[in-house]
Parts: structure tokens; sequence; C-alpha cells
């Protein structure tokens, strides 16, 4: 299916209302990029040591992998998929007649070690945003980036920047050094709060333990697979730590981690908390009703199956207020979006192209 | 303790001095209730701040560890669920001083309740007629 290039069908035919567009990428096209917006310090070690910018994206989105950028979208010329505002406009923003789209930028900082580096390439790469997006186009906001593993540092850079009018998130790589549930993250999310912004849990990280749940895959495509896993672990942790109660204001989106998994994995957490939950008190209802409270997720990808079996899952969510349209360009998944739409009722095909992002990230 | 009245097993508890009695049955699937832990129920405003509540005393049922009020029967998170109280007073040398009624709430799993009673250092379980006829027939059933 090609439902993201618009071939088989016209955008007003696929869907006739507004579409609002929560996971599309911008990608810093090379380090010499941000050098403009780095202390000279930061663009001088760099190129004193031969430095190329952090070594986790090749990792996470190995340049050529089928996956990383469908054909469609990468440029003849060789330059990066997803690295110019006008590539975005030109596949995305201009044929779908998108209202507002989220631009996420995983430039992989948490795998720069270096604490004051990482700051600097945080730093640079959210006034990169600002100055080659944000400000360009006003259909854009966008979530900041920071570095991950320094959640005090972090904290500082959301309230530097946070108060833009284009940044509606802080994009929180899935894989991190410990689970985001946990007390030391505290002050992350108390920034994130205090910005009114909204914590994107996202693909990617480098964590100091394997990609999957239980250490390194052979294979990029174990990785790829197992990371809803990761998503189930974080949702796990940020849920039975009690983040929601400590922080009831906070909205959570799940971003390119599926959704299919959703159902069976909050029912079984229902029932653990049933039974467990005195290990646990200030979890004081089902952990189902808290993700319908703070969570929400993106549908690329979607990985459909069969569409009977499909139907099932959706009415498994109950709430017809949970899933976000997303295209994730430039990213490459087979979602057929119009049979989708056809398995759900009216309100939900609403909620799900542009009703639930508006009131997620508070569009007017 | 727990007491066989004809098919029926039920639960004493002594909480605080009073007696109460459940069904020895989980209103979830069946499980054998009062064969679970004694705990006192714990809460927390917040992650870190947590509390016990002296006087509100669950048993767990042993299957899915659920938690159950000894009083009343009501499970903690669930209103639909109920465990099945039964009264249980003193009497004998002291039968003006009866220590209390679970309350009970119209619901799905109620059951039939069963007056328990203690005189002079003996239980008497006294099974009242039935009225459900569901429960009617287990009632018969256990008189016979």
């Amino acid at each position: 299916m090609t439902t993201a290039l618009l071939e088989d069908r016209p955008r007003d035919q696929l869907w006739s209302g507004p579409v609002i567009d929560c996971d599309v990428h911008a990608c810093v096209p090379s380090l010499d990029a941000l050098f403009p917006y780095q202390d000279k310090v930061w663009v001088d070690a760099a190129r004193e040591r031969g430095y190329r910018g952090p070594t986790g994206l090749s990792l996470t989105y190995p340049p050529l992998a089928p996956t990383t950028a469908r054909t469609e979208w990468r440029p003849a010329d060789g330059r990066v998929p997803a690295s110019e505002l006008g590539l975005l406009q030109q596949h995305i923003l201009d044929p779908w007649r998108v209202e507002k789209a989220v631009v996420n930028c995983y430039y992989a900082i948490d795998s720069l070690r270096h604490p004051d580096w990482a700051i600097a390439m945080a730093r640079s790469v959210n006034d990169w945003l600002i100055d080659q997006w944000l400000d360009r186009d006003p259909r854009l906001s966008a979530s900041l980036v920071i570095p991950a593993r320094d959640p005090a540092a972090a904290a500082a850079e959301i309230d530097r920047v946070g108060k833009h009018p284009g940044f509606v998130q802080v994009l929180l790589p899935v894989r991190s050094e410990r689970l985001y549930g946990q007390r030391v993250f505290w002050p992350l999310f108390e920034a994130i709060e205090r910005n009114d912004l909204v914590a994107g849990l996202h693909w990617g990280g480098l964590a100091e333990h394997g990609p999957t749940p239980t250490g390194y895959a052979s294979w990029y495509v174990e990785e790829y697979a197992e990371e809803p896993q990761v998503f189930g672990a974080q949702l796990t942790s940020m849920i039975v730590e009690g983040l929601f109660q400590k922080f009831p204001g906070l909205r959570v989106s799940v971003l390119e981690g599926g959704f299919t998994w959703l159902p069976t994995w909050a029912w079984n957490l229902n029932k653990k908390w049933k039974g467990l939950r005195r290990e646990f008190p200030w979890v004081d209802r089902l952990p189902s009703e808290i993700i319908r409270d703070h969570f929400r997720f993106s549908i690329a990808p979607t990985d459909m199956g069969p569409p009977e079996q499909m139907r099932r899952i959706i009415d498994w969510l109950v709430t017809d207020d949970l899933l976000m349209y997303a295209s994730d360009y430039p990213h490459l998944h087979t979602d057929d979006l119009h049979a989708l739409l056809g398995l759900m009722p009216e309100t939900m095909r609403a909620n799900l192209m542009s009703e639930t992002a508006r009131r997620w990230y508070r569009f007017k | 303790m727990v007491v066989t009245v004809g098919r029926r097993e039920i639960g004493i508890f002594r909480v605080d001095g009073q007696f109460y009695g459940l069904l020895n049955r989980c209103p979830h699937l069946g499980g054998p209730l009062c064969a679970g832990q004694i705990v006192t129920d714990v809460v927390s405003p917040v992650p870190g701040d947590v509390r016990t509540r002296p006087g509100r005393t669950f048993v767990t049922c042993p299957w899915h560890n659920w938690e159950f009020d000894i009083k009343t029967g009501q499970s903690y998170w669930n209103d639909r669920l109920r465990a099945m109280p039964f009264p249980v007073s003193v009497e004998g040398r002291d039968a003006a001083a009866a220590l209390g009624t679970a309350a009970r709430t119209p619901g799905p799993y109620q059951a039939e309740t069963v007056p328990v009673a203690v005189e002079d250092d003996v239980l008497v379980l006294r099974l009242r007629p039935a009225q459900p006829a569901a429960a009617g027939t287990r009632a018969t059933e256990a008189g016979a």
C-alpha cells in the first residue's frame, strides 16, 4: 500500500476533513548544519577530533535501510531525506494539505556521553529547528530535544526554549539509561509540565543495555521488531512508579511505537494491578484509565493485520480518542490508512485524523 | 477460621474485637477467599508516601490476590464485585453486646446471608429460610 504517497486515491477521497500529522521528521543533514548554532568551542572540538556527529543515529536509523526513508522520498542528488523544509512541504504538507504537523528530530544526542557537549548539541538542534523549520512554516510545531542522560540539564534546556510557541513536546528516546517512571526523572517531567508541553516517547535511544528487553540482537530487523516491548516497559514504568499521581497534568505521546499491542498489554497490567497494587498503592485506579487520560498513540506504524482482527483491536481500545494520525515521514511504513479508517466509526475517524491531536497538543 | 455449613464454607474473622463472616468463595472466580492473607489497607497520595489505614482490614484471595474488605466484602477497586458478608454476633453470656453487622450493597455478586453466632464458646450457625430462588436451592441443600 502506498497511502502515504496518495497514489491510489486522492487526498479528499481518503479523508475530506482536516489532517494533523503528529509525527514527521526533520533530519539534521550534517553536523556542519548545526555549527552556526553552537559555541566555537564545540565547533573546534568536532573539527579537531574529526567528529561527525552522534554515532547512535546510524544505529537507530541506518541511512540506507529501506525503513529509514521511502525510496520516493530520497532526494536523487544524495541530500539527506527530510533534511530540508522544502522536502517536507513537497512530500507531505502540500499534497496532504496538512493543517498542523509535529516535527520530530531524533539526532541520537543521547549517544554522546560528553555531558557538556550533549547539552550544546541539544541546544543547537533546538535552535536549528526554530530557525530552519518552525519560523518558516506556520503549519509546523515541533518537539524539542534534550540531553536525555542528564535530567537536570534536560530540565534546563526545556526551560530555555520550552516557551517558544512552536514547541509543543519534548522528545524522549524510548530506550533510555533508566526507565522514565523512576524518580530520578522527576525534574525532567516537572519541567515538561511547567512549560505545558507533551512528553513524546519516540523510537530511538541508546541504552546501556541492548536494544531488546534482554540484550543485543543479531540483526536490525530484531531491533525494529522488538521496539514495542521497550515502549511497553516505559509505559509500565511510568504508570507503576506513579508519574501521573506526581504530575497529574502530564501528557505522553507514544510515537513510532505502534498501538496494536496496547489492549492486551493494558488488560494484563490491569490484572496485575488488582493483584499486586499493595506494592504501589499510589496507583489508585485501573492502569487502562490512566492510559486513557495520559497517553495518546500515533498510528505509524499501524502494522495492521487482517481487517476483521484489526476491528477487534480497535474495539478493545474502548475509547475513540486515543489514536493520532502520523505519516512518520520519511520512514517507510506500508500501512493502509484507507483500510484502517474503514474499520472505525465516524467519530473515531475525525479524532484520528485531526481532533485528538488538536486537543492533545492544544492547537487552535 | 473457616467453618463448613452444609456445602457452604464461611470464614469468620475477628477484627478489632468484632466478628465478621464471609463466604469462602471469591465473587471473582470462586477461589477460596478466606484462605488468603489478612492485610491492612495501604494507601498513598503520591509515590513514596505510603500509609496504612488501621481498621480497614482486607482478606486477599489466594487465586488473584484481590483484596476484599473483611467488614463489608467490598473489593477495593471495583464496586461491582463484592464478597459475601455474613453478619456475625456473639450471643450467650453477653448476648446483648452484638458486635456489629457488615453492610451490604445490592449487586450482582451478592449472596444469601447466614447468621453466625457464638453461644457459650460454641459456634452456632443458623441457616435462614431461602429468599431468592437460586440461593434457596443452595440453602436447602446446605440445611439437608
